[in-house]
């Protein structure tokens, strides 16, 4: 389980933006800003944040489905960017993505086995014969029936429809896979069903999941371990149990509490609540980023930023990491 | 509850849509009070009729294609039903608003805050514009906005997700409705600024004595926020209880597996699989014989392919759509 499949190294990503008249002023959005992790074989590692923390761009970086803007990715202790184009288009059938809109991310003018046999055609799997039982083959795995291969999306409800952007991630036998909010856009019943088949097909396929999403309750029961972003920072890493139980940082224990209780037993619980809005990723404010909606700040919040330090096998980016 | 206490009734509600392949029914029958600021959910899956519920009783669904019709709505002692749509349309953001999903497409991107959040006052009330600003101004403090003052004149981009959110609420409330219906009020949000919207409803119904009608798929805030809750499937509703009721005695196959199915924050991965209703919500316009669960139910039984339940009460304003809780279910 220790063995490391993927990792960064101060991996950044920045979009330069022009602001001002005639975009004369440029500036610059650390969407993803010096990110070092560590995903083990086998495991399910959650990114959780909110809206614009930058998650799913680190997630298409690591795949380099954007280019890094700093940084290095390993995989297997290979560096991603310094491979050439075609070893890494060879690269590419081990590292996949599942999408979060199952109505978007299907082209809705192909048949359902059109879309399966795109990823197998282009690193040339085999003859047609070979490729049309490896489609059959791949709806099996993902619980659809065989007959459903001459089906164009439409036909299929957003369960369905999710369950064919899981099978065509996984037509080239990838050992990394990245979920972008992978289930955020099912409803609940729907999704227990897809988590289970995730869950089923890591144990047959030995995957390792990226599992990219903004719902704790998911990640509670998903995931071995658990990173925490804010504005481009990693703010936060360490085991789920960990996590869930004694959250470090402050705005990770802001995050948990927000999270409403399906039990109205414990309406009337104390919950710390976090007040006013992010701040700009245009304008980051100076020290920690989290210092202006932080109610534990200090002066050294506001001068220096805190770099993720190990703190009994859990690390934190923070000067004053909570006891509990 | 006494009748005093109600402040709307509906009775029977149904809303009809033309389709190419005939009407479908989209709400069915459903029938339910809301007692004077008591927060009632109404929660369900895509497609099992909560919004259209919600657009029907605030007289805001097109026709054509749909058609409304109840028994009876009553609102403070007035029948919705029976009013015509300009009678309809002095009721609506007076007596009961709306706040809806999506903040940026529910907001008018060319009009200013103070434009959009002072309309209703302009169309039901005779204040001129330097009092109606004084009025946007003083809700826009009660929602919590930020720097009420430099809001006033900004356009919708200008503002963050929760403070659109804000805006919309501070809309849906300028007039002092007697009720607001929320639609996913928070679903677009971040789980922070939901938390933030969330407690600011229950403030404003403490303050105010709003009711609330909120409608969700998340039974989290269901349990956060609701007095009593209605649960729907395939346009019926299939459960109607208090809310502790409802989560700790679930009486309908279909809410006992959505409970099993949400994941839950304050509890431990397993390496069990999570539990699931087996089957998708079916085709309204294909909706099987009997009971409409009964393909996905795992306590089906013979009649149930046959015959629809009737909402059976189990005491306590307690009730709940299945032959497991019927006598002649139990006879059969």
């Amino acid at each position: 389980m220790s063995d490391v499949l993927i990792s960064t190294a101060g991996l950044s990503k920045h979009y330069p933006v022009g602001t001002g008249f005639f975009r004369s002023q440029h500036k610059v959005i650390r969407a993803v800003d010096g990110i070092d992790l560590e995903i083990r074989e086998r495991e399910t590692f959650a990114l959780v944040g909110e809206s614009g923390c930058g998650k799913t761009t680190l997630g298409r970086v690591m795949l380099r489905l954007i280019e890094r803007t700093e940084g290095a990715v390993h995989y297997r202790g290979q560096d991603l960017h310094a491979l050439d184009e075609p070893a890494m288009r060879a690269m590419r059938k081990k590292l996949q993505i599942v999408f979060q809109d199952p109505f978007a991310s299907l082209n809705p003018r192909k048949r359902v086995k059109d879309i399966l046999a795109e990823p197998l055609r282009a690193h040339a799997y085999g003859t047609r014969a070979e490729i049309e039982e490896r489609c059959g083959e791949l709806l099996d795995m993902v619980g659809l029936r065989r007959q459903l291969l001459r089906r164009y999306p439409h036909q299929f409800s957003g369960g369905q429809r999710q369950r064919i952007g899981i099978a065509r991630a996984l037509a080239n036998n990838p050992e990394f896979v990245v979920c972008d909010e992978a289930v955020s856009a099912l409803d609940v019943s729907i999704q227990a069903q897809v988590l289970n088949l995730l869950r089923d097909l890591q144990e047959q396929l030995k995957l390792t999941y990226l599992f990219i999403t903004h719902d704790l309750s998911v990640v509670r029961q998903f995931a071995d371990r658990v990173g925490v972003m804010f504005l481009g920072r990693m703010v936060e890493v360490g085991t789920t149990e960990e996590i869930f139980a004694k959250p470090r940082h402050p705005y990770t224990m802001f995050l948990m509490s927000a999270v409403p209780r399906p039990d109205p037993h414990q309406r009337n619980r104390e919950r710390p609540l976090l007040t006013g809005d992010i701040p700009s990723p245009m304008n980051l404010p100076s020290g920690c980023r989290f210092h202006t909606r932080c109610p534990f700040a200090q002066a050294i919040c506001r001068n220096e930023e805190p770099a993720l330090s190990d703190r009994g096998g859990h690390t934190v980016a923070c000067h004053f990491p909570l006891d509990q | 509850m006494t009748n005093r206490d109600i402040l709307l009734s509906v009775r029977n509600l149904r809303t009809e849509f033309k389709t190419l392949n005939g009407p479908v029914r989209v709400v069915d029958g459903v029938s339910f009070d809301v007692g004077r600021g008591r927060i009632v959910g109404l929660v369900g899956e895509s497609g099992s009729g909560k919004s259209i519920t919600a657009l029907s009783l605030m007289g805001l669904v097109p026709s054509p294609p749909g058609t409304v019709s109840a028994d009876s709505i009553i609102l403070d002692g007035t029948d919705l039903a029976r009013l015509n749509s300009d009678e309809m349309r002095r009721k609506r953001g007076r007596e009961v608003s709306m706040v809806f999903q999506e903040p940026m497409t529910s907001l008018n991107p060319v009009k200013t805050m103070v434009q959009q959040v002072g309309e209703p006052l302009a169309i039901h009330t005779n204040l001129n514009k330097r009092a109606i600003r004084e009025k946007v101004l003083q809700m826009f403090e009660t929602v919590g906005i930020p720097e009420p003052k430099a809001r006033l004149d900004v356009y919708p981009h200008q503002l963050s997700g929760g403070l659109r959110q804000r805006a919309m609420i501070a809309m849906g409330l300028i007039c002092e409705p007697k009720l607001l219906i929320a639609d996913e009020p928070t679903t677009a949000l971040d789980v922070t600024t939901q938390a933030q919207i969330l407690r600011l409803m229950m403030a404003l119904r403490e303050r105010a004595g709003t009711a609330i009608i909120m409608i969700t798929h998340d039974l989290g805030i269901i349990a956060e926020m609701c007095d009593e809750v209605n649960v729907m499937y395939a346009g019926q509703i299939v459960e109607q209880a208090g809310v502790f009721d409802l989560f700790d005695r679930p009486s309908h196959p279909y809410t006992r597996g959505l409970l099993a199915s949400i994941p839950k924050a304050t509890e431990k991965r397993t390496a069990e699989r999570l539990n699931s209703i087996p089957g998708v919500v079916p085709n309204l316009a294909k909706l099987p014989a009997g009971c409409r669960f009964h393909p996905r139910c795992g306590d089906a039984m013979p009649i149930c392919k046959l015959k629809q339940p009737e909402l059976t009460d189990l005491g306590n304003g307690h009730k709940a759509r299945c032959w497991l809780h019927d006598k002649e279910g139990a006879k059969a």
